[in-house]
């Protein structure tokens, strides 16, 4: 219904722009000496224009910063490496606020100012090595900060060692859900490959049954992960391609049929904890003022409201993978070591899980 | 026919040798004018199905599962009782994608202006090759015709995104999408490639071998340097996409593993081994970098040839302006990776990839600088084409700076695949190139058509659709840093994007209202084709040479002899002259130098 009244408003806008340029030619056809090219009047009003589009464009940026800036990817990281992505992100969002702002102005002003007259003649300027070396040498300058910067960042991010106290996890990733497989007392995966997958026996991720490694690997519907603690997560695909996506933890990889890919942090923030954060509380309220005022018109028809939200971590699925790519999600707990422990001993071992 | 490409042969008898028929003037014409015009129509045909595309799942992103009396018409089966299906929704998405950026700015935008601009601007008859420029024109024409038949396979069109990774392009089980529809998909693409090498082939040659008299490669006009170097990336790279086409189809149909291994899906294991998915994605985006290339380039040279016309002046830093296209040019072939950083590759090939990329930041900043310095001190013409100009530096500079979040690897992390990206490439390369084609075609029309388009409904045109673009896809950047990911048939599994839903909503209906608007650009564009007022040879007094061809188009451009050219094209405002602008067929007056830039 929405959508039909949208469109009969759009058509009603079409028709009133149809008449103003039909106002328009009758008001101009005697002035025109070459019909289809810009007057004086045409270069001024235009000129005003530009100005106009450019308080435009400064407005939909105070706007959006102020009502969506506070997102969270620029602030509530909860990961070790997170804060310096944050850093280098205001960085470079800072500069680009400065380059867009003189930009623009620049264009638009000067669109504006030298708007055209009759008769008058523009300057012959064709070459200034000066000023063209200032304004190579600039964005040179700055740029080679920005990939120090983000190469040293990136080299940080990157280079997970696999140590002793590295808790090693495995993402599985097919359509359309999430596993995630811990190594057990051993601290070693087993040997696994999809060519193992055996249904029957509900070996659901094709792990090698004669691999003593494999044999205390638990495998798990939701994510849990003791807070403090270096994770290095070792991703795979059964089917397609999919992308384990951890927003908060600024965190990403693709999962490859074929191949293990890894991503490695730390997390710094249990969930209990980032519930609690005023940010977070606010929000959530947010969101689930926005959720009751969804569940009026279900409730009206005699539905189920939608449920209250309550903030989880999440991995998500950012890499399109078929038609239910939008609901592949896991929910991620970060919790304490001891929390942790008392959760992976209520899981079954994979040797207890399987069905003779 | 082959007395096109013989210029003196043509000079004396031209006109008389051949009659011609409808057929071989309006259908198979082997001149360069008519297929411009070709290239244009089937262009705007194909953008005029991608735009409706994306009005329907803007409108599917806004409102989710709602009944929509638009979808029950035009989705059929796909959208019972009027609510979309998702499979459908990413099928829309994907050829939305295909459509515009092969269609409409690569074939629509550089198949039209290179063949009506290389030729005249340059001097000569016609293109190298008339009957290859013939034969390139009619594959886009059959692979566009292969492309719309495809959106009407049983299982529904091809749906793995119009960067079709396998395994799910390549496995019929993994989606609706992949199987007939992804086929035709890849068919026409490859016709599509063959046809874009004929063209890119076509145009180096001419270009080398072409030009008139006193026409050196200092003296072309900033058009025919980017149509040039546009050609040579796309002969460079597009082969590269044509095999990693011909691999798929091998997977697909022949059983080979070039891009799969180990998979199991639906209930078995299937055969590949050794292969690899990552080995597409650099095959891909070989291609698919330099691609957004080929779509901006020739939008930055006719930006730069409407501005200095516009301006009454000199483009700023012409040598600098050629320098920067090399350089982007050679910096596009060495960038895909950035593409790839949350592939699985090797993490040091991401930091050789955020070098490189960021460096391309450089030369684009340069053309930025110089076309803003162009209009210091102008004495600036407000056409149509002119707003679209400056629209087209905005863009492209609103859009550029967030790809240094982007090239950066450390920060593609966390925005990779989301609306950030979409909002980043959408402004970058889409808008900006499709206002450089608007540009070129408020420009150009009076050459192309005879006739002016009527500059009000420009008017409005442009300050709709400027409003509009901002109106999108600036707040897209932020629901994209607030980790909303790309491709989501709805949003509404995800609490966690509730408070995104009403920017979504703003997002589409400045969407569906920059769409709709785009219906007086169309009026204009067609109607003036027949009722728009007779222009006069030279409308907006410039001095590149296509002005100087006749207004009714000839076999051959010019009435005898092709003019000669004493001096570069941007004699705008030069002191010394009583006009304000000198064609560059105009010789040099006693004592005046040439400026040597």
């Amino acid at each position: 219904m929405t959508a039909l009244l949208t469109i009969i408003v759009l058509v009603f806008i079409l028709v009133a722009i149809w008449q103003m340029v039909k106002i328009f030619d009758l008001a101009q056809a005697k002035n025109d000496s070459i019909s289809g090219v810009a007057t004086d009047k045409d270069n001024t009003i235009n000129g005003y224009l530009m100005m106009g589009f450019l308080a435009f464009i400064y407005v939909i940026t105070i706007v959006c910063f102020v009502k969506w800036g506070d997102l969270p990817l620029m602030s509530n990281s909860a990961s070790e490496h997170g804060p310096t992505i944050d850093n280098l992100m205001i960085i470079s969002m800072v500069i680009i606020f400065i380059v867009q702002t003189i930009t623009q102005f620049l264009l638009h002003y000067f669109a504006f100012k030298y708007k055209g007259e009759k008769g008058k003649k523009a300057l012959f300027f064709a070459d200034n090595n000066k000023l063209e070396f200032i304004w190579t040498i600039i964005p040179v300058i700055v740029l080679a900060g920005l990939i120090i910067y983000g190469l040293t960042t990136w080299i940080n991010i990157t280079g997970v060692e696999e140590d002793e106290d590295t808790l090693v996890v495995e993402l599985y990733a097919q359509q359309f859900n999430w596993k995630a497989r811990y190594a057990g007392n051993d601290n070693t995966l087993g040997k696994a490959n999809v060519r193992l997958i055996d249904i029957d026996r509900a070996n659901i991720l094709g792990l090698d049954e004669a691999d003593p490694n494999a044999q205390d690997d638990i495998i798990t519907t939701e994510l849990h992960l003791p807070v403090g603690k270096p994770v290095l997560f070792k991703m795979r695909s059964q089917d397609v391609l999919h992308s384990a996506y951890m927003p908060h933890f600024r965190a990403q990889m693709n999962c490859v049929p074929g191949m293990i890919t890894q991503f490695g942090f730390t997390p710094t923030v249990t969930t209990a904890d980032m519930r609690q954060t005023p940010q977070m509380i606010e929000k959530v309220k947010n969101i689930n003022d926005i959720r009751v005022e969804n569940s009026k018109p279900l409730l009206a028809k005699g539905e189920e409201p939608l449920e209250p939200y309550e903030f989880d971590y999440l991995l998500l699925c950012n890499k399109i993978c078929g038609k239910s790519h939008y609901n592949m999600q896991m929910k991620i707990v970060v919790e304490t070591q001891d929390e942790f422990d008392a959760w992976l001993s209520e899981q079954k071992e994979f040797k207890n899980s399987l069905v003779n | 026919m082959s007395a096109h490409a013989d210029n003196h042969a043509h000079d004396d008898n031209h006109g008389h040798h051949h009659k011609e028929t409808f057929v071989t003037k309006y259908i198979f014409s082997q001149d360069h004018k008519m297929i411009a015009k070709q290239y244009l129509i089937t262009g705007t045909i194909m953008g005029v199905i991608g735009v409706l595309m994306s009005m329907m799942f803007r409108m599917q992103i806004a409102w989710p599962e709602e009944p929509n009396v638009l979808f029950e018409a035009l989705l059929g089966k796909w959208a019972p009782d009027g609510v979309m299906d998702a499979d459908i929704y990413l099928a829309l998405v994907t050829i939305h994608g295909t459509i515009m950026v092969f269609f409409v700015l690569t074939a629509g935008l550089s198949g039209t202006f290179s063949n009506l601009l290389i030729p005249l601007q340059i001097g000569a008859r016609d293109m190298a090759s008339g009957f290859l420029n013939m034969v390139s024109y009619w594959l886009f024409f059959l692979s566009s015709v292969i492309m719309v038949i495809s959106l009407f396979v049983e299982a529904g069109p091809a749906s793995a995104g119009w960067t079709i990774y396998p395994p799910l392009s390549a496995l019929p089980m993994a989606q609706a999408g992949s199987g007939m529809g992804m086929t035709l998909w890849l068919v026409s693409m490859a016709i599509f490639i063959a046809s874009s090498l004929l063209g890119s082939l076509n145009y180096i040659v001419t270009v080398i071998n072409l030009r008139t008299k006193g026409m050196s490669m200092t003296r072309l006009p900033l058009t025919i340097w980017a149509f040039f170097i546009t050609a040579i990336i796309g002969v460079v790279s597009f082969p590269v996409l044509l095999s990693a086409a011909l691999l798929l189809i091998m997977d697909r149909s022949f059983g080979t593993s070039f891009f799969l291994s180990d998979i199991f899906i639906q209930g078995e294991v299937l055969h590949y081994q050794g292969g690899s998915p990552v080995l597409f994605e650099h095959l891909f985006w070989f291609l698919g970098h330099p691609e957004v290339y080929i779509v901006i380039l020739p939008a930055m040279g006719l930006v730069s040839e409407i501005m200095a016309s516009n301006s009454r002046k000199p483009i700023f830093g012409y040598r600098a302006m050629i320098a920067s296209i090399l350089a982007i040019a050679f910096l596009s072939t060495i960038v895909w990776g950035h593409h790839m950083f949350v592939s699985g590759m090797n993490p040091f090939l991401g930091s050789v990839f955020t070098f490189t990329t960021l460096l391309i930041a450089i030369p684009s900043a340069v053309k930025a600088f110089n076309w803003i310095t162009t209009l210091w001190k102008g004495n600036l013409q407000m056409n149509p084409a002119m707003l679209f100009s400056i629209g087209f530096v905005s863009t492209f500079i609103t859009g550029g700076l967030t790809g240094i979040i982007l090239g950066d690897s450390a920060l593609d992390i966390n925005v990779h695949d989301t609306y950030f990206v979409v909002a980043h490439f959408h402004l970058v390369m889409g808008i900006s190139a499709l206002y450089g084609m608007f540009a070129g075609i408020y420009h150009w029309y009076p050459k192309m058509f005879g006739r002016m388009l009527n500059k009000n409904l420009g008017y409005i045109h442009f300050w709709i659709t400027a409003i509009c673009a901002y109106g999108v896809f600036f707040p897209m950047h932020f629901i994209g840093m607030a980790g909303l990911p790309r491709r989501y048939y709805t949003n509404s599994n995800f609490p966690l994007f509730d408070d995104l839903a009403n920017v979504n909503v703003i997002i589409t209906i400045f969407a569906l209202i920059g769409g709709i608007v785009q219906i007086v650009y169309l009026y204009n564009f067609f109607g003036s084709m027949f009722f728009g007022k007779k222009t006069i040879q030279n409308p907006w007094r410039s001095t590149t040479l296509e002005w100087t061809a006749p207004i009714k188009h000839i076999h051959g451009n010019w009435e005898g002899e092709i003019p000669h050219v004493h001096r570069w094209a941007y004699d705008y405002s030069k002191p010394g002259h009583d006009d304000d602008f000198v064609p560059q067929n105009v010789p040099l007056k006693d004592g005046e130098e040439e400026l040597q830039h």
